[in-house]
């Protein structure tokens, strides 16, 4: 058996006396879409939050392809190929659509300490850029100022910035929260495209595209892992069943 | 609605040069202009304006391209002209090694006070330059050996290259006005280059920026002190201009001046910030020929251009250029 | 150092304490409640300062002058709320910055076309002149010890306020999280002019105050500003408490330093180089000061904001 791409042992953190992650322990295997679910407040995001170095944790252990990542910045960890997109769109609204993606790129190829050459001009840069942008279906809309573009194209464009940085693990937290049917539709298309070329964590609201796109699911509630397994193996279990119960996710 | 997006974000992408051109060809042209007039008091007004021209655009390099406001700029105006007031008093007169030693002495204060300032933000940064601008301030006052409070008078312009060319007002302004022309297109290379667009990127939205796997700090950091090292410049030609140094180079006022002359032209245009120097300096000078209290018409036009104007003199000009259709570059 | 001499170093430490916490008070509150850069707050210090001259001259009396600056200062804030300030909030920090810096420029030569350029002075009122012995061989003199307990009375109304009374505590909850002050249907606009004029009135208090013992001229408030930031800065913005205990911090500090640094130095350097380093050293020991707060704690002693 491989060893797995991302190991957590008991990672904790909590604010004040309020617990949001509480003895986290996952691993992720080279290739697998894995799902976290759960009701609101159980921890998701936080737990999101500290895989890519957002928070620190209080406690515990993140191991990221065989070196330990707890102490590192989410700066530093981007640089080993973990890449996040955010639940509330994070892009930079005045660079171009391209801009935005391409300064991802450049993040990962060589030095940014260099003031002379015009970085517009570079184009492995441009080309890393549209390909990225390409993967998702934005290579029209380029040299649009990022800002003025439509919500789920802002998603869209979010996923292809986190692509540029040629992650070998994607964090994506609900990327088709506020997506319109249609935009949903190919958001899950596209999700399922990209899961056969990078690892993917993914917390998402939509059960349908859970239970469709995951490889594994892992269920927390109250900041606990309580479950993970196949989308079969959750579906039938009464344990999971049981936490759920009085939430009105079906099942 | 598509083509106009496009449109906009081509002029923003590229700064007019039409602008900035006009204002430099008018600017070579000063001198020959002076000769009609009181010849050595224009020329003396306008290397004021260009040195000041040169602190504004180091100015905007942090403040309109990384949305660092910093409140101690007058600092390194302050480092610049100390650097030609010490090292003349001990014999050094040579301008070049001056500006080597002023930019060093600028990134040293630069890179230590920013270390601290950097970690607040927000106000606390404002702040927090204020405050080291005034401890570089009040060491210049304690410095007895050197004026003091009085300042210090030089015994003559420094030197280039061992001659005394700089002693000629006309060809002082001109050495002035290349530094400037030389900095515009330096600064404009450096905000296009990967560093400048890691800066903008920072300013637009710094935890977008961390999470692509940029460290704000080294970047802002090193943004302050390449600001440092060109305001520095300017406090050399300062003291040279003046043949006289003074830690009324750096007051806090004179830090409040220099943010008031980047907001006048437009912040984060680069030639704005030198329209804003070129205009600030000018409207003193016309409004103190006019009355003794020209200060009551001055304040009031800051204020109508904090509350009414949004870019500055630059933000009017691309305002203009819109309404007119001369949208093309 | 004698005994006392370090008492009378450090009550006037504590003068100028004090003085800065009234001018700090309310900046500190229009930065913290309003998230707004207010350079002119000096101003209003100064200009607290020319009506009490005024109001003295013409009444010729010291009390009477005092109980008309204090409604006056009032006027004078909400009238700049009403004409600029209110139309800066939620603006940009740099339009604020350069609004408030045009008003210094206008009103320090605005008081020169009025009341001319010399300084001015107010005559210390007979109740408070001369000195008393503190000790032996020491007399210090009665109006400064009378402002000290001014201000700390002023500083104790103050906390009153703050606890204890609705708008205090709308105040504090808005220097904590303006937006949900907002949201809960509280009138932000009237808490603002409220807890602008105010704190100009305090300011004005403070000028007026000092009237007697400084000279009132133009730009008299300029470097206090710069002091009073200092002092926000080091308490945490918005917190009244915080601009307290850094006000006496600064206003011992600055003093003290001043006064015994040279001193103090050379009990490690030699004397020519101490009085040097210690004279340059100490105009600069409340920036280090607030350096090493800031560096520390990025958001002051007495953080408020969340």
């Amino acid at each position: 058996m491989s060893s797995p791409l991302l190991a957590v042992d008991s990672l904790r953190k909590s604010f004040g006396t309020l617990v949001v992650s509480d003895d986290v322990s996952l691993t992720i295997e080279p290739g697998e879409l894995h799902a976290l679910i759960g009701p609101n407040g159980a921890g998701k995001t936080t737990l999101i939050h500290q895989l890519s170095g957002t928070l620190t944790s209080d406690h515990g252990r993140i191991v990221f392809d065989g070196g330990d990542i707890t102490s590192l910045s989410l700066a530093q960890r981007v640089r080993l190929g973990l890449a996040r997109s955010f639940q509330i769109t994070s892009i930079l609204p005045d660079f171009t659509v391209l801009e935005n993606v391409a300064v991802a790129a450049q993040a990962r190829a060589g030095s940014s300490f260099r003031f002379f050459a015009p970085v517009g001009d570079e184009a492995a840069l441009n080309e890393s850029a549209h390909g990225a942008l390409a993967r998702v279906g934005l290579s029209e809309r380029s040299a649009v100022r990022a800002g003025s573009l439509a919500h789920g194209e802002k998603r869209l464009l979010e996923l292809a910035i986190a692509l540029a940085t040629a992650p070998r693990l994607l964090l994506l937290d609900e990327p088709l929260a506020g997506l319109g049917q249609e935009e949903s539709k190919a958001a899950i298309a596209l999700l399922r495209r990209l899961k056969s070329e990078v690892t993917i964590v993914l917390v998402e609201h939509d059960m349908d595209a859970v239970f469709d796109l995951a490889d594994r699911i892992s269920v927390l509630v109250n900041g606990r892992v309580i479950a993970t397994g196949t989308p079969r193996e959750i579906r039938g279990s009464a344990h999971v069943r049981a936490a759920y119960l009085g939430d009105e996710v079906p099942l | 609605m598509r083509d106009a997006q496009t449109e906009v974000t081509r002029a923003l992408l590229q700064p007019p040069r039409t602008p900035a051109l006009l204002m430099f060809v008018a600017l070579v042209l000063v001198p020959l202009a002076a000769r009609f007039g009181a010849e050595s008091f224009i020329l003396s007004v306008f290397t004021r304006t260009i040195i000041f021209a040169i602190a504004a655009l180091s100015l905007d390099l942090i403040l309109g391209y990384g949305a660092l406001v910093s409140f101690g700029h007058a600092a390194f105006m302050g480092i610049g002209s100390y650097a030609v007031g010490i090292l003349a008093t001990h014999g050094v007169d040579e301008i070049l090694l001056q500006m080597l030693v002023a930019m060093l002495a600028a990134i040293v204060f630069a890179v230590a006070t920013s270390a601290v300032s950097l970690r607040a933000s927000g106000v606390y940064y404002i702040m927090s330059t204020l405050a080291f601008g005034q401890m570089l301030y009040f060491f210049a006052v304690s410095l007895s050996a050197y004026g003091g409070d009085d300042g210090l008078t030089l015994s003559g312009r420094s030197r280039l290259l061992g001659t005394h060319i700089l002693a000629n007002d006309r060809a002082f302004y001109y050495v002035a006005l290349a530094l400037l022309a030389g900095f515009y297109l330096l600064a404009q290379r450096i905000t296009a280059s990967r560093f400048g667009r890691v800066l903008r990127g920072i300013r637009e939205n710094p935890v977008r920026m961390r999470a692509i796997g940029f460290e704000p700090f080294r970047y802002q950091l090193t943004a302050c002190a390449l600001a440092g090292a060109v305001c520095a410049i300017s406090g050399v030609l300062l003291a040279n201009l003046a043949e006289f140094v003074s830690p009324a180079y750096m007051t806090w006022q004179r830090s409040g001046e220099l943010l008031a002359m980047v907001i006048l032209g437009g912040m984060g245009t680069l030639w704005g910030a030198i329209l804003g120097a070129i205009a600030f300096l000018l409207l003193e000078e016309v409004l103190s020929g006019l009355t003794e209290q020209w200060r009551l018409i001055l304040g009031p036009i800051l204020i109508l251009v904090a509350l009414g104007g949004r870019g500055g003199l630059a933000g009017l000009y691309a305002r203009l250029r819109r309404r007119t259709g001369g949208g093309a570059p | 150092m004698s005994t006392a001499l370090l008492l009378v170093q450090t009550l006037n430490g504590l003068q100028l304490g004090i003085l800065l916490f009234l001018i700090a008070a309310g900046l500190t509150l229009v930065f913290g409640v309003m998230d707004f850069i207010n350079l002119a707050h000096g101003v209003q210090y100064m200009i607290g300062a020319y009506l009490a001259a005024m109001f003295c001259a013409w009444t010729g009396s010291f009390w009477a002058g005092i109980a008309l600056t204090l409604p006056a200062a009032l006027a004078f804030g909400l009238l700049l709320e009403v004409l600029v300030f209110r139309h800066l909030y939620g603006r940009d920090h740099l339009d604020q910055v350069l609004a408030t810096l045009g008003l210094i420029i206008f009103l320090n030569q605005a008081v020169k076309t009025v009341w001319g350029a010399a300084p001015l002075s107010v005559p210390m009122p007979d109740l408070l002149s001369g000195s008393i012995a503190l000790m032996d061989g020491l007399l210090y003199p009665v109006y400064r010890i009378a402002l000290i307990g001014v201000g700390l009375a002023t500083a104790g109304v103050l906390y009153l306020l703050i606890n204890c009374t609705r708008v205090g505590m709308l105040v504090r909850a808005g220097a904590t999280n303006a937006p949900m002050v907002s949201a809960l249907g509280v009138d932000i606009g009237r808490l603002f002019m409220i807890v602008f004029g105010f704190g100009a009135m305090l300011a004005g208090f403070a000028g007026a105050m000092v009237a007697p013992i400084l000279s009132v001229e133009p730009g008299m408030g300029d470097n206090l500003l710069i002091l009073t930031f200092v002092v926000i800065v080091i308490g945490g913005i918005g917190s009244i408490r915080g601009a307290f205990v850094a006000a006496l911090m600064v206003g011992l500090i600055d003093t003290l330093g001043r006064a015994f640094g040279p001193q103090l130095l050379r009990l490690v350097l030699a004397p020519a180089a101490a009085s040097q380093t210690g004279r340059s050293l100490a105009p600069m020991l409340i920036y280090i000061l607030m350096a090493a707060v800031l560096f520390y704690r990025p958001s002051g002693l007495f953080p408020v904001k969340q």
